[in-house]
């Protein structure tokens, strides 16, 4: 059975459609809350029959939990590896639910609720993992959407609290609050003016930490960023909120000065090289993932400088979920070598450009 | 092309600064650039300072003394999870592993954390009433579920009913 992407709330892209604040920078907001359940050994320790006894009282709690009641409940453990990728591609679930890495298989009881605008992953390295998705950036709203949902749930299925250490968890690096928010930022400008080596720095120093795309092991691809709070423990909800939200500001005043600063003092350049960039997408016949994320970093930034006009900030962000392997699978209906990968991409993302052209000439 | 500073070592990185108001090209190599405090490349993979490397580092020097080797063979009593085990996974078997590892734990969490004490927000458990009733009513819906696969309407209608009046 393959995986009708429809059926989904929005199909699971609303948060790319650039309508939140400084989207042109801040591509997305997340925050997850770990939750685990009485009675039963974490995911990791527990066996297939506690995973599914799990399941079962979730999906049964989940039925009166109004914060779902528009969601679309997923076996994942019962998914085909290339619908499990494209969830993941999506940003939906994680690399862990996925099961997606060879030491780590899918797990029996892996399952994913999905609303418009939050959601719960059920068996992942804690038995619940409650998350709010929205674009650009907006924390105070995804953290109060989270939130509700964790009251909600959390008065339905008795949860696995401390009085010392609170919320607790599989790893100790997320007791506490349970709590990680981060916001996927855009960095070409601070990259490119050999400024992130000093930002990354100070926002270790700031108890925050940063990651590739997709995440935990991901690499930094295309000057994507995640940054997001380190610690858990010890500080309230909000007060790690705050810090990440004082953080990211700063980040975003000092990439918009490097941009600035780029355009004045290395304007020819840097024009040439988004032009460039451009000029690939629109006409390349093979393009490689990497690639692409790359030469779509660079349009990102002539867009935000508005050396680029009628491209919209939404299809960039359409072109970077679409143009992933498994999506380009779906699309295509079969499964693709690594070759036909690559002329699928340069295909589509010069479809989609040529279209946008069309339409703004 | 080569370094303009040390005019040895080929060049990999082009600087581009603004003097006076003149854009300057400069070619160099890694280690000059580095003595101008630009790095040539921002690290690609992010420190990963997944503070779990942290913890199971602090795990394993834990280990060396013989204090940690006696707690080692502490058990949890609910899912037989031992210290040892959580030095070799980084993750603890359940959440009462929390209580039976409490000292060991204590200090780890200051360490990573900074502090061992959470401060958010408090968790009201359920009502141990309304605990019943989720459950009961999860086990009728699956009742429910099951007497309509089995076309017995008539129970599936009394069913039905309990259901409504928990609800």
């Amino acid at each position: 059975m393959s995986l009708d992407l429809a059926l989904l709330p929005d199909g699971g892209v609303s948060w790319m459609d650039a309508s939140g604040e400084h989207a042109d920078i801040v591509l997305s907001t997340r925050i997850r809350l770990a939750r685990n359940i009485e009675g039963y050994a974490f995911t990791g320790r527990a066996r297939d029959g506690e995973r599914l006894r799990v399941l079962t009282q979730v999906r049964d709690a989940a039925r009166e939990v109004e914060s779902l009641s528009h969601s679309v409940l997923l076996r994942v453990d019962e998914l085909p590896p290339a619908d499990r990728l494209l969830l993941h591609e999506r940003h939906l679930v994680s690399k862990e639910l996925a099961g997606l890495d060879a030491q780590h298989p899918v797990r029996s009881g892996a399952a994913v609720f999905l609303g418009a605008d939050v959601g719960v992953m059920i068996n992942e390295e804690d038995h619940l993992r409650l998350q709010s998705l929205r674009s650009g950036f907006g924390l105070p709203a995804a953290f109060a959407a989270v939130q509700q949902l964790d009251r909600e749930l959390g008065s339905k299925v008795p949860y696995a609290f401390h009085d010392e250490f609170g919320y607790l968890t599989a790893c100790p690096t997320n007791v506490g609050t349970g709590m990680r928010a981060s916001v996927l930022i855009h960095l070409p400008g601070l990259v490119l003016t050999k400024e992130m080596s000093k930002v990354l720095a100070s926002l270790q120093q700031m108890g925050l930490t940063y990651r590739g795309l997709y995440g935990e092991g991901s690499d930094v691809v295309g000057n994507f960023f995640q940054i997001s709070n380190q610690t858990t423990l010890g500080k309230t909800e909000d007060e790690l909120l705050d810090d990440l939200v004082r953080v990211v500001k700063t980040v975003i005043a000092r990439e918009e000065d490097a941009r600035r600063l780029l355009l004045r003092d290395a304007g020819y350049i840097i024009e040439d090289k988004v032009w460039r960039a451009y000029g690939t997408l629109r006409y390349a016949r093979s393009l490689t993932f990497d690639e692409a994320m790359n030469y779509l970093s660079g349009v990102r930034l002539a867009v935000g400088l508005k050396l680029i006009s009628g491209l919209s900030v939404y299809t960039l962000n359409k072109l970077l979920i679409f143009s992933q392997s498994a999506h380009l699978a779906h699309a295509e209906g079969r499964a693709l070598t690594e070759s036909e990968s690559n002329l699928a991409r340069a295909r589509y993302v010069r479809q989609t450009l040529a279209n946008e052209a069309a339409t703004h000439d | 092309m080569q370094c303009d500073d040390c005019k040895e070592r080929d060049s990999v990185v082009q600087l581009v600064q603004a003097v006076d108001g003149n854009l300057k090209e400069l070619h160099l190599c890694e280690q000059c650039a580095a003595k101008r405090g630009v790095e040539s490349t921002v690290a690609a993979s992010p420190p990963m300072t997944d503070m779990l490397q942290k913890v199971q580092a602090q795990l394993v020097m834990g280990g060396g003394t013989s204090g940690a080797n006696s707690r080692d063979a502490v058990r949890c009593t609910f899912c037989s999870a031992t210290l040892a085990d959580f030095r070799a996974t980084g993750r603890l078997g359940c959440a009462h592993c929390y209580g039976a590892f409490e000292s060991s734990l204590r200090e780890l969490l200051r360490r990573v954390h900074g502090s061992a004490r959470h401060t958010g927000r408090r968790y009201e458990p359920p009502q141990p009433d309304e605990l019943q009733r989720a459950v009961t009513l999860g086990e009728l819906r699956d009742r429910l579920r099951r007497a309509i696969e089995g076309e017995q309407f008539e129970l599936a209608a009394d069913i039905r009913d309990r259901i409504r009046v928990l609800e």
